[in-house]
């Protein structure tokens, strides 16, 4: 709750801070002439310093919350408490009722202190001393050392720091909350602060620091980048023989009633079912190998891809191939320089989608069962509790995912420069 | 013997639901070579199918055409067309969108080459030979589009109204370039439009077109084409028999469009 709120707070703060300060100094172009913007969607651009900003401040949010070293430390958002504290017991025993003070040392998880010493004091309570790691919380048998026993004498709590309290209830003490447990123990929780714990989100800095360590110590017997050259490798391979197949096969069924008939119902019944659900069946019939992670690669290029080449075949201006036909163009000619070029926008939009799909498909196939890939290092890591590898793994999964999008729309412009201009 | 002769076509459409269009009915006439002849007529009365049929894109149910002596079966160089639009090759070059027929026919590539240029200088497209057809505006397109069909060198050239999409003076413009083709190509032209001045200015021969059937309704010769080649066509406008042919045209042309919507009423009502 309280990151979304400081988040929407950067938001807006953001918002008016470039408002008011940077679009002043912009120079005015035909569009920020435009009175009439909400609803003209070609006047709505995205707006670089929020993007920037936007970045910086999902980094910065993290960094807040995990005590990053990289943030100036009044960023920092309370962390767990560390040191010494103590609060008070009162017994109540045989003999009436005693004081007794404990002592504890709340350490970084990390590290192991030794555990303070105290004087026991004087009367049948004495006072205890405990080592409880930060986030953790502690079990503290108060008894242990005292001359009224819980079981033996009937020994109970009947207050903490002067409060009164009974098993199953809690009090906040300085630095911590004090239970009393069903049977009559101490059960202290040091305050906790409002950082994540490195074992559910580590801070940036650690992240960092493991992809460094992954690229050159690797994980399950490969570095970070092997596993990321292992999946784009079988994506390609995979992409490559859906298109190869898929292309000629869509081509046929824009440009021939049997083909049309006979592949129909395949590819229509083919094109819903998510290459996910198929996963199963692969590993059934082919294992885990490369093999069957590509031809469930090109099973969810192959429908794409088809669906693609027919949708380029039929949409075609059929004036276009009057005209070739009438400038004496043969089938084969249309074909080569009319039908392909004019399909080749499509192709595109095809092999976009379908580099997505693959990859998303790759990485499921691979937390699923795989040797090596980017799935399956944040599989096992996330067995392992090893969350900094698989914050690794999802970033650089993410920055892959989209560097194969920007790469095939640079494609995209290079060699079809006509789309959506006819 | 170059003649194009069409000759008795009819056109039925059989419809899904059992129904059927009579596109054409008895259609029969013969241009001599070099004749530019404009056809009028109102909206679905068959102009566009009878270019198809001569352009060999449609079979006729039954009748015929010649091209000089030879029974036409399906589209081929000789008879050229140049649509109202989005027919060029956007993937190409002005200047392989002119070369595409030579290109076609295995040209050499000097020699088409040299006739692409030629043409471009023609129809005034001289700068913009390597630019890409989506670069270029309307106006240029169809000149583009002329060229390309010129390029061919065809027998006939068959355009589907081809400045309908044109604004009005770029349209005048090109108007007076077809006209000027014509005449130094010596080509036969069958020329569709909607606009009855155009027709007027153009057609060397003049078919009106009605409507359901579809079937030639009045056939007129005109003296304006002639009279047009190489001078403003705003002068020839003021031809004292240009007003009143306009007149009884457009009449004439409104009496079907009349006659349409009221079949349509009673067939509503
Ligand atoms: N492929 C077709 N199937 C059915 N009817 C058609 C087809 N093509 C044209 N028609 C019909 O034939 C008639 C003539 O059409 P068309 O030649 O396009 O007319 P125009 O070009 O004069 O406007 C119209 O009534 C039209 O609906
Ligand atoms: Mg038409």
């Amino acid at each position: 709750m309280i990151p979304l709120l400081i988040y929407v707070a950067i938001f807006v703060g953001a918002f008016f801070a470039v408002k008011f300060i940077v679009r002043r100094t912009q120079p005015r172009d035909f569009t920020s002439l435009k009175t009439v913007t909400f609803g003209d969607e070609s006047a709505v651009r995205a707006d670089r310093w929020a993007s920037i900003i936007s970045v910086v401040a999902l980094f910065v949010l993290w960094g807040m919350f995990t005590g990053s070293a990289l943030l100036p430390k009044f960023l920092h958002m309370p962390g767990p408490f560390v040191g010494d504290t103590s609060f008070a017991y009162t017994a109540e025993g045989p003999a009436g009722t005693d004081d007794a003070v404990v002592t504890v040392r709340v350490h970084p998880v990390d590290q192991k202190p030794d555990a303070p010493e105290v004087d026991p004091g004087d009367g049948f309570a004495k006072n205890d001393s405990v080592l409880i790691g930060a986030w953790r919380s502690g079990l503290i048998l108060w008894d242990k050392n005292d001359e009224a026993k819980r079981k033996a004498d009937g020994a109970k709590i009947i207050a903490i720091d002067g409060k009164p309290i009974s098993a199953g209830e809690r009090v906040r003490t300085a630095n911590g909350t004090v239970a009393i447990t069903d049977k009559g123990t101490i059960n202290f929780t040091p305050a906790k602060g409002m950082q994540m714990e490195p074992i559910w989100l580590p801070s940036p800095e650690a992240v960092w620091a493991r992809f460094i360590d992954l690229t050159q110590e690797g994980y399950q017997n490969f570095t970070v980048l092997e596993h990321l050259g292992w999946s784009l490798f079988r994506v390609v391979v995979g992409f490559f023989f859906g298109a190869l197949i898929g292309i000629p096969l869509g081509y046929a069924m824009g440009l021939s009633n049997w083909f049309r008939g006979w592949f129909d119902p395949i590819v229509e019944f083919m094109r819903p079912v998510p290459p996910l659900a198929l996963i199963p069946l692969v590993i059934i019939w082919f294992g885990i190998e490369e093999d069957a992670k590509i031809i469930l690669l090109f099973l969810a290029a192959l429908w794409i891809m088809a669906i693609a080449a027919r949708a380029g075949v039929s949409g075609v201006n059929i004036s276009k191939v009057h005209a070739a036909y009438s400038l004496g163009a043969s089938k084969w000619q249309v074909m080569r320089y009319v039908i392909v070029p004019n399909s080749l926008p499509e192709i595109f939009t095809g092999a976009r989608v379908a580099m997505g799909v693959c990859w998303g498909t790759v990485v499921a196939a691979e937390l699923v069962a795989a040797e090596k890939g980017a799935g399956m290092m944040i599989m096992v890591a996330s067995r392992f509790n090893l969350t900094d590898i698989v914050i690794v793994g999802i970033i650089l999964i993410g920055v892959i995912g989209y560097g194969i999008d920007i790469l095939m729309r640079q494609a995209e412009r290079f060699l079809v420069p006509w789309k959506g201009r006819a | 013997m170059s003649d194009l002769v069409i000759d008795n076509i009819s056109m039925r459409f059989d419809l899904p639901n059992g129904d059927y269009v009579q596109a054409l009915q008895d259609v029969s006439l013969t241009l001599q070579s070099g004749e530019l002849m404009s056809v009028l007529g109102p909206s679905g009365c068959g102009k566009t199918t009878l270019l198809n049929i001569v352009a060999g894109f449609l079979a006729p149910t039954s009748g015929e055409i010649r091209l000089n002596g030879d029974r036409v079966e399906g589209p081929a160089a000789e008879r050229g067309m140049v649509f109202q639009q989005g027919a060029l090759f956007e993937w190409m070059s002005v200047r392989d969108n002119v070369g595409f027929g030579p290109k076609m026919k295995g040209a050499p590539k000097a020699e088409s080459r040299e006739t692409v240029d030629h043409l471009l200088d023609v129809v005034g497209l001289q700068d913009f030979k390597e630019k890409m057809v989506y670069e270029l505006s309307g106006g240029m397109q169809q000149r583009v589009a002329l060229a390309r069909c010129l390029a061919n060198d065809p027998d006939v050239i068959l355009m589907d109204e081809p400045l309908g999409a044109l604004d009005a003076l770029t349209r005048e413009k090109m108007q007076g370039l077809v006209l000027k083709l014509w005449k130094e190509t010596g080509k036969t032209i069958i020329l569709i439009t909607h606009s009855v001045e155009e027709a007027l200015l153009l057609g060397e021969r003049l078919l009106v077109m009605a409507p359901r059937p579809g079937r030639i309704h009045k056939e007129y010769r005109l003296p304006f084409a002639d009279l047009g080649v190489g001078k403003d066509l705003r002068e020839v406008k003021t031809h004292p028999d240009y007003g009143p042919k306009r007149e009884e045209i457009l009449s004439m042309i409104w009496d079907m469009e009349e006659e349409i919507m009221g079949r349509t009423e009673e067939a509503g009502a």
